[in-house]
């Protein structure tokens, strides 16, 4: 039970309850949103959902969808978004970022009792999908996707649904494949081999009998281990030794040694087998491609519920309205120049348009890092990506979609060409020499060999390039970043693959972006300044302002109003919803006179005080260095002070900076303008430190620093970044809630640890360290490998104990010291 | 002892057997997911009575 003090907790989703007037039976709920949820689960019969986990639901406050997915309606969008259509059957995959516990997974799949018409409902949790299939005739889209979000399960409708990705994973199911038959082959093969460990006297005809059966099926469990499981490797080095023949390049990939080894392997028991008669060395290969496997196995494995992939697309609506055709919606990829749209409270500018409306109010921050809104008169250019705040507008398209001032962006030549994966660059390094070396010490034993022993010539050379493979090498690398990656994942930094670890350790510059990266981004507190106001007063301008629905009347209700911000978190006044006036209680005073000029301010006289607030010209001030979200206060013609939405700094965002300081260059490119100035100065060189930053701009400095041969982390939020996290080196998306929007990135960090970037930083280092040492720990092995090999003496059950052991101890050597490290670091 | 060789050859087939399933449930997409699973099965089929947990 979550009871604070005497607060009663949200049967449905656990939040506090503000009152006790919304109740069923002994049951209290915070809002209606969560009484509705209750009711429709219990006319269904599936309060089973409340039994499996206590507070299961997500709170339904501030949610407003009345007419969002009205879009839904038109066949052409409908038909966008569905995998599969019939007149029977509909197939739709949602993506719902809401899901969170098993009692969702109940929930959802019992969706089909809630709604008539669906027929199955299929949930994926990691990848928060849920695929329905339902009949078009009985039930509309429109209608599944309102009850899912009246329950709280809103989809995440957007522009790039549309684009439907294919489901099936086929590179990681055949990774699977070849690793089950690899071991199925594996295991069977060391059976067959375990009579040879004890040396049988293999004069007995019958026990000899016995051996070549085993020999002979030993071969045959082997040719897929070759054929199938280790195609890739050897495909791999035929690429390779053709691209260095081409002159292409004169990289040896680290598939040749591995193919040479195996090869060699192969060939090897081959000769033993049907020349000699006697064991081959079929374990030991088949051992090393299973190892090898392994680690490619684990080399994949991301979080693959994050989106690192995101671009503009995922932040656009899907559809909009448009005005003059009745009820007519178009996908916004289709909205051509002239066209007239509706914009409601909340919803995002699809595209560069002129304001048709009077006035309007619109939060940029996400796009260009102004952290205040910015207010918009009648015939203003709103660049696309702005989120309109407050009552309904109209405005006018006077560029496509693609050619918006915000979308051009990823014309960039940034966003085409690929990043570079360094994870096998390292060992590509490595392989080089390692190729030679192993070919030299091959040839000069064999020439050793031919004249002192001829016969000892094949045996000799082929034990060398069996034993010198860097199957330790190749596995020290996979495993040790994978630590990493689970032990910042655990720490909430989530990075993209392994590759991004490796960048990290070349960072020397690190480039911040203000607005929600330094500073919180659901600040929106409303700051008074330049005076005080008692509390009496402040619910005189409460009151006052919630007669008005201009946006930033809204924003002062909002947070003068202490029982709304007893929720969790911080107060959003961004996320507006209606209310009655039942919130002030007693206090309420008469109101004996009301009036407003729209757009510039209201006055009023309440308990027999006159209360002006507005803006300056309103009110009267004629200071220079004010903004249109700054409003200002009159009680009884005395100047009391403005409000302004400010943006306050993360916690121990200092610390973090004078940490950084220390080790790295430091930036900060800000869309913003110059008013947090003085704060960071102390942090930043001064031509380190920008404003009125455009995302181009943005991207462009980046390249500027890469072409000084800096290596640039970009840590930002929002789509004005996108484009420097792409250009930079490691981009950084700081996110609140890390499945919500974020632009395309490297790693996703989570806002709450921020102040542990330093510690990531120097963790990859560390973890770099570990996978050097294991290299030196693994060519320990393989000169004590090759010291055997050379002398001839490497027979199979030698090479059966000591190619696996050495590789399992390199592996347990360098996962062990990333978690001893991550334990002394604290980071576990 | 020639009866070792008839239960090798046995053995074999049965593991085959496991190995053609493994393949089977592979490309049905059954490690795709490897996480929902695990939560479905713990659901009962019917509703058990009424009289939810007391807040």
């Amino acid at each position: 039970m979550t009871l604070i003090d005497t607060k009663i907790a949200c049967f449905h989703c656990g939040d506090d309850c503000p009152d006790n007037q919304i109740t069923i039976e002994d049951k209290h709920f915070c809002c209606n949103g969560c009484k509705t949820v209750f009711e429709i689960l219990q006319e269904s019969d599936l309060c089973n959902y409340y039994d499996l986990n206590l507070h299961a639901g997500t709170s339904l406050k501030a949610k407003n969808f009345n007419g969002k997915y009205d879009y839904l309606i038109d066949e052409k969008i409908q038909s966008q978004l569905l995998d599969f259509q019939s007149e029977t059957i509909n197939k739709v995959t949602l993506y719902i970022p809401a899901i969170h516990c098993s009692s969702c997974v109940w929930l959802l799949e019992n969706f089909n009792k809630i709604q008539k018409g669906v027929f199955t409902a299929r949930l994926n949790f990691l990848k928060k999908e849920l695929s329905i299939s339902y009949n078009p005739q009985q039930v509309s889209l429109l209608s599944i996707v309102e009850l899912l979000t009246t329950l709280g399960y809103e989809p995440n409708i957007n522009l790039q649904s549309t684009e439907h990705q294919p489901v099936t994973n086929k590179i990681q199911r055949k990774l699977i494949l070849q690793i089950g038959v690899v071991g199925f082959c594996l295991g069977n093969i060391m059976l067959l081999s375990f009579p040879e460990y004890f040396k049988f006297d293999l004069k007995n005809s019958s026990d000899f009998a016995f051996q070549k059966v085993f020999l002979y099926l030993n071969f045959f469990l082997a040719l897929p281990v070759f054929f199938f499981g280790a195609s890739d490797y050897l495909k791999g080095a035929i690429l390779s030794l053709k691209e260095n023949f081409k002159k292409n390049t004169n990289i040896l990939s680290v598939d040749i040694p591995i193919a040479m080894a195996i090869t060699a392997l192969f060939a090897r028991s081959c000769y033993e087998t049907f020349i000699n008669q006697t064991a081959g060395y079929w374990d030991s290969m088949t051992g090393l491609v299973f190892f090898l496997l392994v680690g490619k196995w684990v080399q994949q494995t991301t979080f693959n519920y994050l989106s690192f992939e995101r671009n503009y697309k995922s932040y656009f609506p899907l559809a909009v309205k448009i005005v003059g055709e009745k009820g007519i919606f178009k996908n916004i990829s289709e909205l051509k120049v002239g066209d007239i749209i509706e914009i409601h409270n909340q919803e995002i500018i699809p595209a560069d348009a002129l304001l048709l409306s009077h006035t309007s109010l619109i939060d940029y921050s996400f796009v260009t890092g102004e952290s205040q809104p910015v207010e918009k008169e009648k015939n203003d250019l709103i660049f696309a990506g702005g989120r309109q705040i407050g009552g309904k507008i109209e405005l006018i398209i006077q560029k496509t979609v693609s050619q918006s001032y915000l979308t051009e962006l990823w014309n960039n030549d940034s966003f085409k060409k690929e990043k570079n994966i360094p994870t096998t660059e390292l060992a590509n390094a490595f392989s080089k020499y390692f190729t030679y070396i192993t070919l030299i010490i091959a040839s000069l034993s064999g020439i050793y060999w031919y004249f002192n022993e001829p016969n000892l010539v094949w045996k000799t050379v082929t034990a060398v390039l069996m034993v010198a493979c860097p199957c330790a090498l190749t596995l020290s690398l996979p495993f040790t970043m994978n630590a990493t990656m689970s032990i910042f994942g655990k720490n909430k930094f989530f990075v993209k693959n392994q590759g991004v670890i490796q960048l990290l350790t070349e960072i020397n510059e690190v480039v911040f972006d203000k607005t929600g990266t330094l500073t919180e981004n659901k600040n929106g507190k409303i700051h008074f300044e330049d005076g005080v106001l008692c509390e009496e007063e402040k619910s005189w301008i409460a009151q006052l302002t919630a007669q008005s629905v201009h946006p930033m009347s809204r924003i002062i209700v909002e947070n003068l109003t202490p029982t709304l911000s007893t929720g969790k978190g911080v107060l959003n006044p961004l996320l507006w919803r209606g209310q009655g006036d039942r919130r002030f209680g007693e206090v309420t005073k008469e109101i004996t006179y009301f009036s407003e000029t729209k757009g510039s301010g209201i006055e009023g006289i309440i308990d027999g005080n006159f209360i002006r607030i507005g803006s300056k010209d309103f009110i009267g001030i004629s200071e220079k260095n004010t903004s249109s979200s700054q409003v200002f206060v009159e009680i009884n013609r005395e100047y009391r002070g403005f409000f302004t939405v400010k943006p306050s700094f993360r916690e121990n965002w200092q610390g973090v900076l004078l940490k950084l300081k220390t080790t790295f260059r430091l930036a900060l490119l800000s869309g913003d303008n110059e008013s947090e100035k003085e704060n960071l100065q102390p942090f930043f060189e001064n031509n380190n430190l920008k404003f009125h930053q455009k995302p181009q701009d943005k991207l462009d400095f980046i390249a500027a620093e890469q072409a000084n041969g800096n290596h640039v982390l970009m840590i930002g939020d929002g789509l004005n970044d996108a484009g420097a996290l792409r250009q930079s080196n490691v981009g950084i998306a700081l996110s609140e809630d890390i499945q919500a929007f974020s632009p395309a990135c490297d790693a996703i960090l989570d806002a709450s640890k921020f102040s542990k970037l330093t510690d990531f930083l120097s963790f990859s280092k560390i973890s770099l360290n570990i996978v050097k040492a294991s290299f030196v720990l693994s060519l320990v092995y393989n000169f004590v490998g090759i010291g055997w090999a050379v002398s001839g003496k490497l027979s199979p059950v030698m090479a059966a104990i000591f190619m696996p052991l050495s590789s399992l101890s390199v592996v347990l050597f360098a996962v062990g010291m990333t978690y001893l490290f991550a334990k002394i670091k604290k980071l576990t | 002892m020639s009866i070792l060789i008839y239960l090798i050859f046995a053995a074999l087939t049965v593991a085959s057997g496991f190995l053609i399933s493994f393949f089977w449930a592979t490309k049905d997409g059954q490690f795709d997911d490897t996480y929902t699973p695990a939560v479905r099965i713990l659901f009962d089929d019917e509703k058990p009575v009424e009289n939810h947990k007391e807040i």
